[in-house]
């Protein structure tokens, strides 16, 4: 089948579609709030980098920005040094209830945050964790870790058992051979999972937002500030949220040819 | 794969199990805890078995808001999985247009659940956004604030922007799955486009579409950030689903006892769901 003519134009239509709302962030965020309530411009009239300025000069602004990344990184530091041994069990083992542990694992990215919401406060607050980022990190292994395992297990199943076998018997021992020898077999399995943990670790806002106040605040919290005694300030707010759409951008650019197969978690 | 028994493997299980038993396996157990008892204060409460559940399950207000969610979900999922693999057919199969194409649509899903409210609170409105505007330009009266349809059309059509690629991109990846020698075949015997979806295309693409609609369900039924910027959950209560409805109960109003019970059968009702899902994935797995 050739690539038709009519399935381009579809394609770009919707792709295009799907572009407009994010150029109408963009477009807002060179805007001075004049041109924004002025009337509607379809390109920035006085185009000025003003609401940039704001917030990158203001550091109660952009220390929301560096919280988020350092919490994210966390998460995906622990997800993946807890999950790639626990999906290696999985993918080679059978072992005393390791079909419900896989479930129960699972259900934990089913449970809804709203959830654990008050339990999780409580807890950091006891043990002293409120308002730090590892708090946060923690959290999100709730749904990060499952994901990680389902996924990297899938990877695991597609590597076949007599490399392992293989290095047993030339003499390696199981870490060597573990770190050495299937690591980089799987790395691009590594790879998703780590893009996973970072992509539903950033844009998680619920449970980051109740477990912080002001030293680890996320920047989707410093956002709602935008809101003013003189009413929204649309500028800014726009300029806030095309920077949280970067780092997205730039992570997918790594993976985009393992995104499909991560999205199908390793299972196609 | 054949797989060897081995209880040494828990081991390797271990670290996950502590994790995730610290991170989930207590907060569960203290909603559990305060779903049977009344709390008036710091060792102040009082055991009173099942009345919460009792009271949770004849209280209107979550019933409506228990049946906006499932048509919600379901309004969701019957839009998203038949564009996501429309989307995904019209897809080119390799090259740079493909990058590109996959680069592009993945970006909706790395952007802030926030944030996509705040574009669609952005992008709807009548007076600064280009859909609002639009749509009032052409004699249409839209407004999403003020009006139960508009709102409840703005977060499906916020939802379906968000999400579709998603299912796009499973099926995008179950589609290259398929051998070309296929296609060949289907060529020989002269076959229509819509046998070789049919009955190509289509039945290898069951095991990624059980996985679209499994996770579009579970994220469809814990949405909370999304339509809480964009709409706060109005006009009314009109567009206020579960978590939102658990959130305002439990944190704004501190009524405890009742948001607990009605978290453990909100969190009931996902996990059946999904129980079946997953049992059919496994299944499919194993026929493979």
């Amino acid at each position: 089948m050739n690539y038709s003519r009519s399935k381009g134009f579809g394609m770009t239509l919707f792709i295009v579609l799907l572009l407009t709302p994010i150029y109408w962030l963009l477009n807002m965020s060179f805007k001075t709030n004049q041109e924004i309530l002025g009337g509607l411009t379809l390109w920035p009239q006085n185009f000025t980098l003003a609401n940039y300025a704001v917030i990158f000069s203001d550091s109660s602004w952009y220390s929301g920005y560096i919280n988020s990344m350092i919490y994210v990184s966390m998460n995906m530091t622990i997800t993946l040094l807890v999950a790639l041994p626990a999906a290696y069990a999985f993918s080679r083992y059978k072992f005393v209830g390791d079909k419900h542990l896989f479930f129960w694992l699972l259900s934990n990215r089913m449970a809804p945050p709203a959830v654990f919401l008050l339990p999780f406060f409580q807890l950091y607050s006891s043990v002293g964790l409120f308002d730090t980022h590892i708090a946060v990190a923690l959290a999100h292994c709730l749904f990060n870790v499952p994901l990680a395992v389902w996924i990297l297990e899938g990877f695991m199943s597609g590597v076949p058992r007599e490399y392992d076998e293989m290095a047993y018997i030339d003499g390696y021992s199981f870490p060597k051979f573990f770190v050495k020898i299937f690591l980089p077999m799987i790395r691009s399995g590594i790879g998703v999972a780590a893009f996973f943990a970072f992509m539903f670790s950033w844009v998680e806002l619920l449970l980051a937002r109740t477990l912080t106040s002001v030293d680890a605040q996320p920047i989707g919290a410093i956002m709602t500030r935008t809101v003013g005694a003189s009413g929204i300030d649309w500028g800014v707010l726009a300029a806030a949220g095309v920077l949280t759409i970067i780092p997205g951008v730039l992570v997918v650019w790594f993976v985009r040819n393992h995104i499909a197969k991560g999205f199908a978690l390793g299972r196609v | 794969m054949n797989k060897v028994p081995n209880n040494r493997a828990w081991w390797l299980v271990l670290p996950v199990f502590i994790l995730v038993a610290f991170s989930a396996l207590i907060p569960l157990m203290t909603v559990v805890n305060y779903s049977v008892q009344d709390i008036f204060g710091p060792g102040n409460a009082y055991y009173v078995g099942t009345e919460w559940f009792r009271e949770v399950l004849a209280d209107e207000r979550l019933r409506e808001s228990l049946l906006r969610q499932f048509l919600f979900s379901g309004a969701v999922l019957a839009i998203q999985i038949p564009l996501g693999i429309g989307v995904a057919l019209m897809m080119p199969k390799s090259g740079i247009k493909a990058s590109l194409c996959l680069i592009l649509l993945a970006i909706p899903l790395l952007i802030p659940w926030n944030v996509v409210g705040t574009i669609w609170q952005i992008f709807g409105r009548g007076d600064i956004g280009l859909f609002g505007w639009g749509l009032n330009a052409l004699g249409l009266d839209y407004n999403y604030t003020g009006d139960t349809v508009d709102a409840w059309l703005t977060v499906l059509l916020m939802d379906v922007w968000h999400w579709t690629p998603l299912v796009a991109l499973l099926c995008y990846s179950g589609l290259r799955a398929i051998p070309e020698a296929f296609y060949q075949a289907a060529e020989i015997d002269r076959a229509s486009k819509w046998a070789v979806f049919r009955y190509i295309q289509l039945p290898r693409l069951k095991s990624v579409l059980v996985i679209a609609v499994l996770l579009r369900f579970m994220d469809s039924f814990m949405i909370y950030t999304e339509p809480f910027v964009l709409t706060g959950g109005g006009p009314g209560s009109s567009t206020t689903f579960l978590s939102q409805t658990l959130t305002t109960m439990a944190i704004g109003q501190f009524d405890i006892g009742r948001a607990a019970a009605f978290s453990l059968i909100y969190f009931l009702i996902v996990l059946l769901v999904s129980w079946v899902f997953f049992t059919a994935i496994t299944h499919l797995d194993k026929e493979k």
